[in-house]
């Protein structure tokens, strides 16, 4: 059989099987991604605007999730989570193994991990913009909700897009990682394909293919936004 | 008597070890144009802005329009203004042009001016919009108006900046080193924007270097040094026969000869 029948959308083709890994990839990297956004905010409004002892919780949080292996943490959560939630179940009456859904527990790993490094990238964009700005967003009564609504929020975005690329980046790669609990994403259906047809090369060699896929077309899509987001921006 | 613009009594700021400002009181009167002249030190710009509390005096009163800002302690042992809702509204009547335009970068020239008076005082947007197309006209920039700030130059957004704040319907127009940041071949563009402001009759306080403005255009005319006000009085007072002496250095240093 050749690559193409292989990896076609005929009977005895993988086409369809990776297509909807493809897709399952692009869904748990993106809901990863969300909360790692909502998440890196608010730990990065921690640590720039909360008190002393949020501010190092915050801090804490951050250093603890860059310093330990994201396996570890996806291990974690779908074991530990599914193991806490068997003993909630058999307290309450219900014997058996009751496991986390595997979507579920590694889109928050995932989605945890990349929190970090956004609250890294959304700070740093906070940093960029002009002082003098947020003054005179003072000096005309703007109050704090709306000057962060019509003048910090959307100069912290266009500052933060290039980081935000490399962040979304780490994302997809690590989505690959969440293959070990089971999800069938990109990896784990090559996995399955080379095992069954025992033709891993052309299998990892397409899943790669398909990752190189999606990290380019999203690399063109967040330039595409940089360069939107940065009219009016004198470059040096 | 009416009532004054602004009316600061008893100002004093100190940052750290330093007394920027040891106690200064002044009364504005409606259509009082004063300049406000200093060697860099002298506590000028702080005083601009412990007006429109940008920064926070620590002790003494300010009191615009008749309505005196409310403190309440913090608990460093310093004081804060009591009531947000206050301060913003009493920013809202005073227009800030600052010594680096502070136009916000991610806005066209036409979005700065309609940023306050849509959002801010939530006026209807295409009334804001044709106001601030009249004043862009009138600082001169009207074909600047889709722009964005980077690309203009520094008189040009320093003329945006004074339209901006102009769209607010300000009850005082405060300038804080309006020209310092320019290019002197772009200063005397800002400077004419200026006077036809102060001919118009606007109350406006200006903390300049251009002694040739405050001297043409100031109804009054202050001098600080070292955190206290050493000189006050009309343009020829000051400038023809200083009594201060420190007065008299300052402007030997600062005066073309």
């Amino acid at each position: 059989m050749g690559y193409f029948e292989l990896m076609g959308f005929g009977p005895k083709g993988w086409g369809l099987l990776l297509a909807q890994a493809t897709l399952m990839t692009i869904a748990v990297s993106v809901t990863a991604f969300a909360i790692g956004a909502v998440l890196g905010g608010l730990l990065a409004w921690a640590r720039l605007a909360g008190g002393r002892g949020i501010g190092i919780a915050a801090e804490t949080y951050v250093t603890v999730l860059r310093g330990i292996p994201d396996l570890l943490v996806i291990y974690l959560l779908y074991f530990g989570g599914s193991s806490v939630l068997t003993s909630v179940m058999r307290w309450l009456g219900n014997d058996g193994f009751v496991g986390v859904n595997a979507f579920a527990a590694g889109a928050i790993a995932v989605g945890i991990i990349s929190a970090a490094y956004q609250s890294e990238v959304y700070r740093g964009a906070f940093g960029a913009v002009a002082k003098g700005e947020i003054e005179a967003a003072r000096a005309v009564g703007m109050g704090r909700m709306l000057m962060f609504r019509r003048i910090l929020a959307p100069q912290i975005l266009r500052f933060a897009i290039p980081g935000l690329g490399n962040v979304w980046q780490l994302a997809l790669k690590e989505s690959a990682l969440i293959s070990v609990v089971g999800l069938t994403e990109i990896l784990r259906q090559a996995q399955v394909g080379a095992g069954s047809t025992r033709q891993p090369f052309v299998f990892f060699i397409t899943a790669a293919l398909l990752y190189l896929l999606l990290s380019t077309v999203s690399g063109w899509g967040f330039n595409r936004a940089e360069a939107a987001a940065m009219r009016g921006v004198r470059r040096a | 008597m009416t009532t004054p613009a602004i009316s600061l009594k008893g100002i004093r700021k100190r940052f750290g070890d330093l007394e920027v400002l040891k106690g200064i009181s002044l009364d504005a009167a409606e259509g009082d144009v004063i300049s406000i002249l200093g060697a860099s030190g002298s506590g000028k710009s702080t005083l601009l802005r412990c007006i429109n509390l940008l920064e926070v005096a620590d002790a003494g009163d300010v009191v615009i329009g008749g309505e005196a800002i409310a403190w309440k302690p913090k608990r460093d042992g310093g004081r804060e203004a009591a009531d947000r809702a206050q301060v913003e509204r009493m920013r809202a009547r005073l227009g800030m042009v600052f010594q680096n335009f502070n136009l916000w970068s991610h806005m066209t020239v036409l979005e700065n001016v309609i940023e306050a008076p849509v959002h801010v005082q939530k006026r209807p947007k295409a009334e804001a919009i044709a106001e601030a197309e009249a004043l862009l006209d009138k600082v001169g920039i009207a074909d600047k108006r889709n722009h964005y700030p980077a690309h203009l130059s520094g008189g040009q957004q320093q003329r945006a900046a004074i339209a901006r704040a102009l769209a607010m319907h300000p009850r005082v127009m405060l300038f804080d080193e309006p020209t310092s940041a320019l290019d002197p071949e772009l200063v005397g563009e800002v400077l004419r924007v200026m006077r036809a402001l102060a001919y118009e009759g606007r109350t406006m306080l200006v903390v300049t270097h251009e002694i040739g403005f405050a001297r043409e255009v100031s109804d009054r005319v202050l001098f600080l040094h070292q955190g206290v006000i050493e000189a006050d009085g009309r343009p020829d007072e000051i400038f023809t026969a200083p009594k201060s002496d420190r007065l008299r250095q300052f402007l030997a240093r600062t005066m073309p000869a």
